[in-house]
């Protein structure tokens, strides 16, 4: 009985110390809600104990209970759902929107994080059931270890360039660089873009960057995180300083606009490097015969 | 699904009449360029859209 509670409790703790530590609130304001993290911090607990009472469970063995945990592992599915349910409707009140990828992404990491932790509470506990407590908490640690890394994905920065670019007008045309952005018709508008506006352009490594650079849900993760951050000027019924990401159609690259609250170019440019890589984005040209074929 | 037009021209403001015939939207005309930037940047503000210039003495309000 002792091995059993044990395992159990080890089990438990590992998932619990994991869906912790994955839980980031940072700069993309999520979730920076406190419920929010409460309500994940729960779900957490719930599926550190499913990984961790299988073990034992089958060890006993008690079939029918791991019937039942299969079962109730279904309900992780939900976790998505509600997700992208929230975001949703917190979109819509949003002057800067997300996108849907980013949103479809989001949800998918935290459906994602709950079947690690199960995956973490059930080596630990199975680790702990066989080999002793000792064990059990080395395999959790390893298993955390293992989840942190397989759950971060990779950055604008690894896949382009990022560097000032200027802001110029020729005629009505808002240009950044060569690349033309819109057409602004005021001249106070232009004035004021003139002085306050920020560029960068973002030039993609190679054709699987520049197939993820063009999908407007990247742009808009983009756009997003960046003006999370360091603001913009926009205002309701104001959108003439929309901050957008605009591509030069032959070379590929993106021109970066944006009128912020906190202009400092420096850290626009880090911001950028550090948005994630949608994986609905994301391009696979060169995996395909025929993509690399077309690439030389 | 949003089915409605998300894309119109809700005004044109013009110096010169000369250059506009009468479409499905207002139009405004101005004396000069300052009273037509002006015009341009109330309508904009009230009608929630943003001024484009045509570089031809026309404006116009579009929502985007």
């Amino acid at each position: 009985m002792e091995r059993y509670g044990a395992a159990i409790l080890i089990g438990i703790a590992v998932g619990f110390a994991d869906r912790w530590m994955m839980l980031r609130s940072d700069y993309r304001h999520y979730p920076t809600y406190p419920h929010g993290q409460m309500t994940h911090l729960a779900l957490g607990f719930i599926a550190a104990s499913l990984g961790a009472v299988a073990v034992p469970a089958i060890a006993k063995p008690d079939y029918v209970a791991v019937t039942f945990l299969v079962l109730a592992a279904q309900q992780f599915r939900d976790v998505r759902n509600m997700e992208r349910e929230s975001l949703n409707r917190l979109e819509e009140t949003k002057l800067i929107r997300r996108g849907s990828d980013y949103i479809e992404g989001i949800a998918r990491v935290f459906e994602a994080r709950n079947y690690l932790v199960i995956f973490a509470a059930l080596i630990s506990s199975a680790a702990a059931f066989w080999l002793g407590w000792q064990y059990g908490l080395l395999f959790g640690a390893v298993a955390i270890i293992l989840s942190l890394c397989l759950m971060s994905g990779s950055y604008v920065g690894d896949i382009a360039e990022i560097f000032a670019g200027e802001v110029h007008f020729q005629d009505s045309l808002l240009m950044v660089n060569d690349i033309v952005i819109m057409n602004v018709g005021l001249p106070a508008t232009r004035q004021k873009i003139l002085e306050e506006g920020m560029a960068v352009i973002i030039r993609p490594k190679d054709d699987d960057a520049r197939l993820t650079l063009d999908a407007p849900g990247q742009r808009m993760a983009i756009v997003h995180d960046v003006v999370s951050i360091l603001g913009s000027k926009v205002d309701i019924n104001e959108t003439e300083l929309m901050p957008m990401a605009r591509k030069h159609p032959d070379k590929g690259y993106l021109g970066f606009f944006l009128v912020a609250n906190e202009p400092d170019l420096d850290y626009l440019m880090e911001i950028i490097r550090k948005v994630p890589v949608l994986e609905s984005a994301r391009g696979t040209a060169l995996k395909s015969y025929f993509g690399r074929k077309a690439a030389d | 699904m949003d089915t409605g037009i998300s894309n119109y021209i809700l005004a044109l403001v013009t110096v010169d009449a000369g250059k506009i015939i009468s479409g499905g939207c207002p139009v405004f005309l101005a004396a000069d360029q300052q009273e037509q930037e002006k015009i341009s940047l109330l309508l904009a503000r009230i009608l929630g859209g943003i001024v484009h210039d045509l570089e031809n003495g026309v404006y116009f309000i579009c929502r985007h």
